[in-house]
């Protein structure tokens, strides 16, 4: 069973012969760029889906999203997780060091947004100075933000948080690209956007240093879609049309076609449906995303625990029984995997060790930091099994004729798993927990999922119960059968006094 | 088996005096020797160094005709490792809290050790136990765990469990201490039905009765061997001023 879950979660490449153009995108982001369809969960869509799409046809490939944190897009492109980091990736002179950039494909207005009537609210850049301002980690906007002066607070999750944050009065104003004020600050009644000039934001697609043929199709297809209209067509679809994008690719920045994307996106989070209807028509259609990243979150935390347990396995003898060297070896492990975040080990192993010639698979990438981080944790649980069990346990043994391997094997070993079980479960639940963080290096798993979902369907409380019943199937099972191991190793262990 | 214990000399770290003190005794095979001396009289100790579960600085073991232990200062590590492990084979300690294995049942407890160290068939290691503990009275609870037993059984199941590795010397820890006094009785029974079997037995006690059911006495001072003879001499008229304070203090 987990064999199958590993396959189906790594299966992501499709099956088709033919060329295949594999762009990173985040679909955390959300609306308007790459998020999944508030109707049907289970399709990405976007300006951008339709921009790629489009692309890879004029270059005769097949286009496949890549999932990746959005701020990490290039150095992932670095790694060759995907051809063409194509989602939003702002035209900056520092990106050009690391990787190759095509023409624009849009431009658009930074806006600033602040509470309607607000006579308190900054209304210019100068104005910016020392008032809290929210906007997106590593954007333009934040530069923009941080020169003027300004308190930035940025946003991992959401866009809607972000505005949310400023009609509940926790900053002063929101400084976003025009597309994200179009779709979240314009929607709120009680925003109101701030007339005048506040920078200007270009989006780029980036390939891997060197491939400059990728770079020269990419731009042949770009000015291709522009010469014969099908950009123009693409922008207004999405209510994205603009004057600044009509200058950048030379066509007429009249409107004339009407937003039928952008209609429905509005039609379909104007307002969130009652709850029964949720439940009824919504969340069924969430079901097979939800189950494929259950598969993926149970195969990691399965796998990273079988790595974990077998090093703290490793460990935990080689510190109460190895020679002083492995001793002070494995102390030095506990505490530098213990004592350090998670999110820094997994950074390491992905996106450092290529640095050294070894480039993982993101699956076994992500087990490998959980394995290695947990096998601290498990280490110090098991030393205090072993430590646990009397010393007359092991002279027993010895005066026996049994080796010290022997009388931990027969011994020791099974005394201690019965103290070090329980907290060995505990370990297991924060496991399965902590794998969301494997998001960070492309993999889809509940926590994503469920981020992903709420920011497409604006609705974070109904599949927030959701998520959280399915991290229950999973983990439940599991505490109760330790708890009947536990039982039944326990059974004899009552320790009377001799 | 013969015993030769030589000029032993143990002394605990950053202790001031030592713990044994030149102690020396020969004992010839066969025989149900006790092991009397007040606390701290080194005792125990000697039975540990004796074991390889302390060390000693000088003097020597000899163990039959071909091992000999030396201290820590007159033979290496590996030396005594070996030696260790060939005195293991053939002397067994049955400790004062009996260090059962609380996981295993009575027969499971004594078949472990022939099985993993002497490689004996499980089947017939379990008849081995089975037949043991039959002998020491044991025959109903063969398949009890420690923790179902009372304390006289789990002694039993000590006994047996040392006897399963056909030791030729068996060494006691104050075998009544950890039990009810109204046990002193099944306790010498249990030693008496051993001795049958031709196992010398070494047993360090504080308890009279237990010294007046052996064939031999020992009585240790300050790390040494004052007094040694039969029970009906050294109980009876004791030569040895500490072997007078000892036989005061009990009465």
């Amino acid at each position: 069973m987990l064999v199958a879950f590993v396959l189906a979660a790594m299966a992501a490449a499709p099956a088709e012969s033919g060329r295949v153009l594999k762009w990173g995108c985040d679909a955390q982001g959300g609306a308007p760029y790459v998020f999944q369809d508030p109707m049907d969960p289970n399709h990405l869509v976007g300006f951008e889906v339709d921009l790629a799409n489009a692309v890879a046809a004029r270059m005769g490939a097949k286009a496949v999203p890549v999932q990746g944190q959005w701020d990490r897009l290039l150095e992932l492109l670095a790694r060759g997780d995907f051809d063409v980091a194509l989602n939003g990736v702002e035209l900056a002179e520092e990106k050009k060091r690391v990787a190759l950039l095509t023409q624009p494909y849009f431009a658009a207005p930074e806006v600033l947004t602040v509470r309607r009537g607000d006579a308190g609210a900054p209304r210019a850049v100068e104005a910016l100075r020392g008032r809290r301002v929210g906007t997106l980690p590593g954007s333009l906007a934040s530069r923009i933000l941080e020169r003027a002066g300004a308190e930035v607070r940025t946003y991992d999750g959401g866009q809607n948080e972000i505005y949310e944050d400023l009609r509940l009065g926790r900053t002063d104003a929101v400084l976003l690209d025009d597309p994200i004020a179009h779709y979240y600050g314009d929607l709120e009644e009680s925003l109101e956007r701030v007339p005048g000039d506040f920078g200007e934001v270009r989006y780029v697609m980036a390939v891997h240093q060197g491939n400059d043929a990728l770079l020269a199709e990419l731009n042949g297809a770009l000015a291709g879609l522009a010469k014969d209209g099908s950009l123009r067509d693409l922008y207004q679809r999405w209510g994205l049309w603009n004057a600044a994008t009509a200058r950048l690719i030379g066509a007429d920045p009249a409107a004339t076609a009407i937003p039928t994307e952008y209609e429905r996106w509005r039609a379909s989070v104007g307002k969130l449906p009652p709850l029964w209807e949720r439940i009824r028509q919504r969340y069924p259609q969430t079901l097979p995303l939800f189950a494929r990243a259950a598969g993926m979150t149970l195969a990691l935390s399965l796998v990273s625990m079988l790595l974990a347990i077998a090093v703290g396995v490793t460990v935990a003898t080689g510190r109460r029984y190895g020679p002083a060297p492995v001793r002070v070896l494995a102390a030095g492990y506990v505490e530098f995997f213990r004592g350090t975040p998670l999110l820094i080990q997994l950074t390491m192993v992905y996106f450092g060790l290529p640095e050294l010639g070894i480039r993982l698979d993101p699956f076994v990438a992500g087990c490998i930091a959980l394995g290695l981080n947990y096998g601290a944790a498990e280490a110090e649980n098991y030393r205090a099994g072993l430590e646990s069990v009397p010393a007359g346990q092991s002279e027993a043994s010895a005066v026996l004729g049994l080796t010290r391997w022997q009388a931990l094997r027969h011994v020791v070993g099974p005394q201690a798993a019965r103290i070090s079980l329980p907290p060995m479960t505990n370990d297991f639940i924060a496991l399965l927990k902590d794998s969301s963080l494997v998001s960070l290096v492309t993999l889809t798993e509940l926590t994503k999922t469920y981020v992903n979902l709420g920011n497409a369907m604006r609705d974070h409380l109904g599949l927030g119960v959701m998520v959280a019943l399915w991290y229950l199937a999973i983990g439940l099972p599991f505490a109760f059968l330790s708890k009947r191991l536990e039982g039944r190793l326990g059974r004899h262990l009552r320790r009377s006094e001799a | 088996m013969r015993l030769v214990v030589k000029d032993i000399t143990r002394r605990h770290p950053g202790a001031a005096a030592a713990v044994l003190d030149g102690l020396s005794f020969e004992l010839e095979g066969g025989t149900l020797v006790a092991m009397l001396g007040p606390s701290g009289s080194g005792k125990t100790t000697f039975l540990r160094c004796l074991i390889g579960l302390e060390p000693f600085e000088r003097g020597e073991i000899v163990a039959g005709d071909d091992v000999v232990l030396r201290g820590t200062e007159q033979a290496s590590p590996a030396e005594r490792r070996e030696s260790i492990a060939k005195i293991r084979a053939r002397i067994g300690l049955v400790f004062q809290s009996f260090e059962l294995f609380p996981h295993l049942t009575a027969v499971e407890n004594c078949a472990l050790a022939p099985v993993r160290v002497k490689g004996v068939a499980r089947a017939d290691a379990e008849a081995k136990a089975v037949e043991l503990l039959t002998r020491l009275g044991l025959a109903e609870r063969l398949k009890a765990h420690p923790d179902q037993l009372s304390g006289g059984q789990r002694q039993r199941v000590a006994i047996a469990r040392a006897l399963a590795m056909e030791p030729k010397i068996l060494l006691y820890d104050e075998p009544t201490s950890a039990l009810d006094p109204s046990m002193k009785q099944e306790v010498l029974q249990t030693l008496h039905r051993v001795d049958a079997t031709g196992v010398t037995q070494v047993v360090v006690t504080h308890d009279l009765s237990v010294a007046r059911g052996s064939e031999h006495v020992w009585v240790l001072g300050k790390g040494k061997l004052v007094e040694e003879g039969k029970p009906d001499e050294v109980l009876v008229s004791p030569k040895h001023e500490a072997t007078r304070k000892l036989l005061a203090d009990w009465r």
